[in-house]
């Protein structure tokens, strides 16, 4: 029986310098093409007007061959003297540099086509990058279109002395010179041809020895059992083991195992198990952490920045994070080393370690937008050993995760001076800004918690005495709070302020004369309070107390609602608070 | 762990993220070879078990012996069958093949795939078949006109699949996309997965890709086992969809129908 062995190569280097021409070649010379391709290729540029374009056999698309240009990966099998290929042909255009990580990702080793005249551009380099972070450590680079420098042996030692350690080889693949057969135009070159070098790649062994990594990938209840899925992406694992669940930190044991590497486990102990958990060997654990380093290709249409928040998958792995820290961007946006932080602890291994669970994809509104490898981390659990233990989440755990300050808001003024108004266009505001906030006023206070009160002195007493209180579990939890009430009363305020620490309270005197506000009147209170269908109703038949060291006023009669907004915004800034 | 295995164990853990990832999800199976692969794929990925419906369409001019093996397993294997009968008045190659496989198979499709509202479908598609499905993802998603925007498909690395349907109405999950028509022949063989007759050579004929009566032709063949079959493959240089002959109408024939919805 002949071998089923088969190594996956992508082709890469820049757009034009003849990666779709190569492969198309490589078959041709190989005696590798189907039946009639040949025809059908001609066929296809002679409706064109095109000279022979060998780059048709894997540009399957109408618009690949109309442009002339690989837009997608293609995959094209090919059988060497030794074994299988899997010939991954990788567009070189900028624009797909995602479909070039796609082939490459898959890939175990790779050809790097140079064009002689034009030398190493852009994408070469690019390419060279994007594989040195895959891993991809097989690279033959093969100097292409030596017809157009007239085979000069000079044109490629000069090209060849940037890859100094790597097989390099001068080629046409037009003309097919060093492609199957030794060329008779570079009489000078004495190494193997393309195809020789193809045969030369090693099949990469899996490392032995290495840790158990068994991501956990869905659970399944199809009948009383309750199998635990998933893929061994390294290790091994036998029935009895004691096994970790990380970053849950929850033992097992193996009661039984069905499969080979995609296998189903059941376990001795009732415990609750759930997607993206890492099942290792307790002596053996993954790094678990919510911040780690990594080198990072970017293929999002913005620029790369610091604090965006993106999803992160890492194996099954699913989690929001951000980037903390940027560095070494290469020009073209699409290479850093980076810090990452997760929203909660992840569990992983460090590339070299685990390749399989030390390299993540970042998604960006529902598509993946890059992706890296992770170079360092440091377990939280063996550094600090608290995260496991069961101590209290403080407020400042909040508020460094929140990245602003909790904070509470509090708007004074008459009915209709503007609060409401304001109120909402601040919690608007903020929610843009990635804030977490929440507006207290009459509608969601009075209706519910406060329903039993009504508005005499005691009563209005009671309700800002529980509005100050339910705001400052807010503040405690992080939150930046809105509270929209008149609360008329100085003692009362003062009350409320004084049920948090100094700081956290920002009075705000959301000004507008008493006649303003009867002309506004646009529920038509004044009216009713006017014509004694509502008893005590504030600056008609109840007083108001205006306060003597509000943090800000706001002149809602000479200033829009939204110059109002930059104006807290702005005191919160200037204090510290976001 | 050997070539077969490797090839197995990629396509059970997609079979497994699709079946995490997508709500109201079904395979497409026609009984030949692929599907039958993927069936006994499902199997071995879910523990027994096909947790999700097969969803079989008929034309019209379907081979006999694929609607006996269907039905055999459905009842074998317990399968949630839904056969998908078109009622095109009229409708055969005549019309012009490509015509008639928009209308009997595609259209067709378009409305299984409203009716169930299935959110993802299986395809026993392989990136060897035709330079079209060279350059399918495993996760491909499919627009409200079942449109394959292969100008701008996301990547796919690292078994990470685009599983979130940001503006797209179902997704095409190909879990044998990096199998060869010789690596089903030889997992077949090992596994002994149940296959039609018609693929095994009889009078010096058989069957090397299946579809309806009056657009697929037999090969001269005496491959009567997987084994020489995959001898015969080695030595060809004949492609598996020539013996299907709406592929040939023109330069661009197949194209269109996969642009259009066509597996």
């Amino acid at each position: 029986m002949h071998s089923t062995e088969q190594l996956r190569i992508v082709i890469a280097g820049h757009v034009d310098h003849g990666k779709s021409t190569f492969i198309g070649r490589l078959f041709h010379d190989t005696g590798s093409l189907p039946e009639g391709k040949f025809e059908q290729i001609q066929a296809a540029c002679e409706r064109r007007g095109v000279p022979f374009e060998w780059a048709f056999l894997t540009d399957g698309l109408q618009a690949e061959r109309d442009q002339n240009v690989t837009i997608d990966t293609g995959h094209i099998w090919f059988r060497t003297p030794r074994r299988r290929c899997v010939l991954i042909d990788a567009p070189g255009h900028k624009e797909f540099l995602k479909n070039m990580v796609t082939g490459a990702a898959g890939a175990e080793a790779a050809l790097l086509l140079i064009d002689a005249v034009e030398g190493v551009r852009e994408q070469t380099r690019q390419h060279e990058q994007l594989l040195q972070l895959l891993g991809i450590k097989q690279v033959v680079v093969l100097v292409n279109k030596m017809d157009r420098c007239g085979f000069r042996v000079d044109v490629f030692r000069r090209l060849a002395a940037g890859y100094p350690g790597k097989l390099v080889i001068p080629i046409c693949a037009k003309t097919g010179d060093n492609i199957a057969a030794k060329s008779a135009n570079m009489p000078w070159y004495d190494g193997p041809t393309a195809l020789e070098a193809l045969d030369g790649f090693e099949s990469p062994e899996p490392p032995a020895n290495l840790p158990l990594r068994l991501p956990v990938q869905d659970i399944y209840r199809f009948d009383n059992r309750r199998i635990v899925a998933g893929r061994i992406e390294s290790g091994a694992l036998r029935v009895g083991d004691r096994i970790l669940f990380s970053p849950r930190h929850k033992l097992g044991t193996v009661q039984s195992l069905e499969g080979r590497q995609s296998v189903g486990i059941t376990l001795a102990e009732q415990i609750f198990v759930e997607r993206g958990q890492i099942i290792s060997h307790e002596h053996d654990a993954p790094l678990v952490a919510d911040v780690f380093s990594a080198k990072l290709f970017w293929l999002g249409k913005q620029k790369l920045d610091i604090g965006r928040r993106l999803k992160l998958k890492l194996v099954t792995q699913e989690i929001e994070c951000h980037i903390e820290s940027l560095s070494n961007i290469t020009d073209d946006g699409a290479f850093a080393d980076v810090a990452i932080r997760t929203k909660r602890p992840i569990a992983f291994d460090t590339h070299d370690r685990v390749a399989a669970t030390g390299r993540f994809v970042l998604v960006d509104q529902h598509r993946v937008c890059g992706g890296g490898i992770i170079t360092k981390g440091e377990s939280i659990e063996r550094s600090q050993n608290v995260f496991w233990t069961e101590t209290e989440v403080s407020r400042a755990d909040r508020e460094r995760r929140n990245k602003h300050k909790g904070t509470v808001v509090w708007l004074t003024g008459l009915s209709a001076s503007g609060k409401s108004t304001i109120a909402s266009a601040l919690e608007r505001e903020l929610f843009a800004l990635g804030m977490h906030t929440y507006v207290l006023d009459g509608d969601n206070i009075r209706h519910g918690l406060s329903a039993n009160l009504g508005f005499r002195p005691d009563d209005r007493t009671e309700n800002i005495r529980r509005v100050g209180e339910v705001a400052k579990l807010f503040c405690d939890a992080g939150i930046i709070v809105v509270v929209a009430f008149i609360s008329p009363y100085r003692d009362d305020r003062r009350l409320a302020r004084s049920l948090v620490d100094e700081g956290d309270f920002v009075e705000v005197h959301v000004n507008a004369s008493l006649a303003a506000c009867e002309r506004r009147d646009k529920k038509g209170l004044y009216r009713k309070a006017r014509a004694g269908e509502i008893a005590n109703f504030t600056g008609v038949s109840a007083p108001y107390e205006p306060p003597e060291h509000a943090e800000i006023v706001l002149d809602t009669e000479r200033h829009t609602p939204a110059e109002c907004v930059e104006q807290i915004l702005r005191h919160l800034q200037d204090n510290g608070r976001i | 762990m050997n070539h077969l295995d490797r090839l197995e164990e990629q396509s059970i853990f997609i079979l497994r993220e699709a079946f995490h990832k997508i709500e109201r999800l079904a395979m497409l199976w026609s009984a030949g070879k692929d599907s039958q692969t993927i069936l006994w794929l499902v199997r071995k990925a879910f523990f027994g078990r096909v947790p999700f419906p097969a969803v079989f369409m008929e034309t019209g001019f379907d081979m006999p012996e694929l609607i006996a093996l269907r039905d055999r397993l459905a009842k074998e294997w317990n399968l949630n069958l839904i056969v998908a009968r078109n009622n095109v008045e009229g409708m055969n190659p005549s019309k012009g093949r490509v015509v008639c496989c928009s209308a009997l198979l595609k259209e067709n499709l378009k409305k299984i795939v409203a009716r169930h509202n299935f959110g993802g479908l299986i395809v026993g598609v392989r990136r060897d078949e035709d330079p079209t499905r060279a350059k399918e993802r495993y996760f491909s998603p499919r627009d409200a006109h079942m449109e394959w925007h292969v100008e701008d498909q996301p990547p796919e690395l690292w078994d990470q699949f685009n599983t979130d349907l940001a503006g797209s109405v179902h997704l095409r999950v190909h879990p044998l996309l990096h199998w060869t028509e010789s690596d089903i022949w030889e997992y077949a063989e090992r596994e002994q997965i149940p296959m039609a007759q018609l693929y095994f050579a009889r009078h010096g004929k058989r069957h090397r890709s299946l579809g309806c009566v009056p657009c697929t032709s037999a090969i001269e063949s005496d491959a009567d086992t997987p084994a020489k079959i995959r001898a015969e493959l080695r030595a060809t240089k004949k492609s598996e969809r020539s013996v299907r002959a709406q592929d040939q109408e023109s330069e661009d024939a197949f194209e269109k129908l996969r642009r259009d919805g066509y597996m």
